[in-house]
């Protein structure tokens, strides 16, 4: 964990404070709703269908079981005791009344949490990879970095009303697992020829509306550089992002208009008369960031463990758990455990309070207290000792948070959909709840293989549906729900955005358009390794069209 | 009416817009103060400066700085506009005149200029306020300490970084 220092707490209270004025002058009628909607947005706050909806920020999925143990009791206290954990690492509450967000607000700061700048037209919470700082393939630990980003971009005065939201991700691994390419700005960990650490920058990407993959807009910038490089982009895109059309608003739209060449020689520009200027970072700087994260004490341990073998050799159960739920950590005797939040009849990302405690506790005995959220709706346990790996499981178990299913097809990234969210069109919860339960049979399952099934309830793309192997989105038709299928899009380094297959269908043939798409894959793969997503590389969308629409037809 | 602010409290406003409708009529009178659109500084600067008259520019969110840095020795004020305060160009166009431009001079936010947004305008190098109407002069007057601390640099200081580095040091902004 970053544990604040002095300045980082004050900040966080006096924004309490401000907000707390703010909501007291709407509420009193001196501020007009369209005056104060940009400002509660920039805490995070909206007004949805039921109740207002409140996104706390978990900076860059890094949460402690003390903080935890605050959302669980803000959950209880204040919403109708669970929390939705969002694509972007933060967490969010349905149900919260207007005038006691300042308190929540409040509470949160008493364990260095807020909600700055989780909505609104500003630069949002950085997201990065679950596996940062214990994933064996870094290049760089991309937490120290995030920080370093969210100091800069907090209460940024010249980026606080961009023409539209700002995301921005970072990488610290070659193998990208922060979704970098469709961000506003992504940023991928590289080495320079002379072993300098830089980052490959890449501008544009992103899903929503006119979803699109970024273009690389400088191969290597050099650590000191980050933040004056940045400082570049978002001021060509401040001066120049269109503010006439919300649609067309995003950066996006900005670096197609002037083609990524013209735009890269833009911020170059830019950039010429800020680099080597005050916000160069400093090694000083760097350290001191470090310094203020917490470390795990990790003990001497052996890399294969006798007792764990033993387990999975004995439990097919807890072999299943270890296969997909566990990954492989750059400590010997260590691991990496997902959480999965994607239980059979629960909508994928919820947690209850009661839940919350009990990984809290877990968290505290297992991993150093320490805890991440992960951009597909799971947690996870960064530090676990492998050898305990069986006692967590059991104990994970009894949480209903075991389900052996991370990369299949039952792990559905899902938003919270008309249920909840005033912007959708159609619902998504239901509709990962039938293909989950259409898909509950472990065994089918595993056979099934790795695949990755995206639920949007509207063209917003929160469910980041355009980069599912499957994607599913929520549209509109003369006010019944419909639902548009994609097949093909793809997150991580060859990130693509998934292509339709042809005309929507009813909420009730979703499931079912899920099976037979999984049954010409299974006909038709090769060998059991062939993934769906390479038999749909292969074969091209013609099979999956046609079995999908030969009968519902 | 808006009420011109500064930093300290409000301020009495010398100057005014210069109106199309002045153009044709009589010169204005010598040490007139007028603040005068980009459009209307070409057609009417050469004119307005040879009757004495002292001369201020206010840009629009889309008018760039680059387009007036040539003029910078001729007028005695800028001011950028806020159509909404929702509209953040001018944040930027005040940066780019302090920082790049070396703009030291009266630095006016004129539009829907509202206390809530005070923090962050004084920041990009606004000094003076022309509080959009309703806006409470004591509110607007509080809001420049909303926060006692600052992260990134701005045109006010550099980064908290470098003053935390070298806490007496000057920082050479860019």
């Amino acid at each position: 964990m970053y544990i604040y220092d002095e300045i980082d707490q004050a900040l966080v209270d006096e924004r309490v404070a401000q907000f707390r004025d703010q909501t007291q002058r709407f509420l009193t009628g001196q501020l007009s709703e369209d005056n104060f909607r940009p400002l509660r947005l920039q805490n995070g706050l909206y007004i949805q269908k039921h109740a207002p909806m409140l996104r706390v920020a978990i900076p860059y999925g890094l949460l402690a079981s003390r903080q935890l143990r605050k959302l669980s009791a803000i959950a209880s206290k204040y919403d109708r005791g669970y929390g939705h954990f969002s694509t972007r690492q933060n967490i969010q509450f349905n149900w919260p009344a207007l005038e006691r967000v300042p308190d929540i607000l409040a509470e949160l700061a008493t364990v260095q949490m807020h909600a700055i700048q989780t909505s609104g037209n500003c630069i949002r919470n950085i997201t990065t990879d679950q596996f940062a700082g214990v994933a064996p393939d870094e290049v760089t630990n991309p937490l120290v970095w995030a920080e370093l980003m969210r100091q800069w971009s907090t209460f940024h005065p010249e980026f606080a009303f961009l023409p539209r939201k700002f995301k921005i991700a970072i990488s610290g691994s070659l193998q990208d697992r922060a979704a970098v390419l469709v961000h506003d700005i992504g940023l991928l960990a590289v080495t320079g020829e002379t072993g300098e650490t830089g980052f490959r920058v890449i501008v544009g990407g992103g899903l929503g509306r006119t979803p699109m993959v970024g273009h690389v807009i400088n191969e290597f910038v050099a650590w000191p550089h980050l933040l004056t490089y940045l400082e570049a982009i978002l001021r060509v895109y401040n001066r120049h992002g269109r503010r006439d059309n919300k649609y067309k608003a995003r950066i996006k739209i900005l670096v197609k208009d002037r083609t990524p060449a013209v735009f890269a020689q833009e911020v170059q520009a830019e950039w010429e008369h800020l680099r080597d200027g005050t916000s160069t970072v400093t090694a000083e700087e760097l350290e001191r960031i470090r310094g203020r994260f917490t470390r795990p004490a990790y003990r001497t341990l052996p890399g294969t463990d006798a007792y764990i073998d033993t387990m999975r050799a004995g439990q097919p159960a807890f072999a299943r758990w270890l296969e997909r739920n566990v990954h492989a950590h750059r400590v010997p005797g260590y691991s990496c455990v997902t959480l999965s939040l994607k239980k059979t009849g629960v909508p994928p990302g919820d947690v209850t309070a009661e839940q919350m405690q009990g990984i809290a506790d877990l968290a505290d005995e297992y991993s150093f207290g320490e805890l991440r959220v992960t951009h597909e709706q799971n947690l996870v346990f960064a530090d676990v000792e492998t050898r305990r790996l069986h006692s967590l499981w059991q104990a994970v178990r009894e949480l209903g948070l075991a389900t052996p299913n991370i990369g299949l097809l039952t792990n559905i990234i899902s938003c919270p959909g008309g249920d909840f969210c005033s912007l959708a069109n159609a619902v998504s919860i239901p509709v990962a709840d039938a293909i989950t339960r259409r898909f509950d049979d472990l065994d089918y399952l595993y056979d099934i293989g790795e695949i990755d099934v995206n639920i949007s309830g509207c063209i917003n793309a929160c469910g980041h549906h355009h980069v599912g192997h499957i994607g599913i989105l929520g549209v509109d038709k003369a006010g019944e729900e419909w639902y548009q299928i994609t097949v093909g899009g793809r997150q991580g380094n060859d990130a693509k955005i998934g292509r339709i297959i042809g005309r929507s269908v009813a909420r009730n043939e979703v499931a079912e358009v899920v099976s037979r798409l999984i049954d010409v894959y299974l006909e038709r793969r090769d060998e059991a390794h062939e993934r769906f997503i390479d038999v749909v590389d292969r074969l091209g969308l013609e099979p999956f069209k046609e079995r999908v629409y030969a009968h519902l037809d | 009416m808006p009420t011109l602010i500064d930093r300290n409290g409000p301020r009495q406003d010398h100057w005014s817009c210069f109106q199309d409708a002045q153009a044709g009529a009589a010169p204005p009178a010598p040490g007139a103060q007028l603040i005068l659109s980009l459009a209307q500084w070409k057609l009417h600067a050469q004119a307005l400066l040879a009757a004495g008259a002292r001369l201020g520019i206010c840009l629009e969110p889309a008018e760039g700085p680059e387009e007036i840095a040539g003029l910078l020795d001729r007028v005695e004020l800028l001011a950028v506009r806020f159509p909404a305060f929702t509209d953040g160009r001018g944040y930027s166009s005040a940066r780019l005149l302090r920082q790049r431009y070396g703009w030291t001079g009266e630095l006016r936010a004129v539009g829907d200029v509202l206390r809530d947004q005070m923090f962050y305008l004084a920041r990009c190098g606004f000094d003076t306020f022309d509080l959009a109407d309703g806006e409470s002069v004591q509110a607007a007057l509080a809001a420049f300490g909303d926060f006692t601390e600052t992260y990134q640099a701005a045109a006010d200081r550099g980064p908290l970084f470098r003053r935390r580095a070298q806490p007496t040091a000057p920082v050479a902004s860019r």
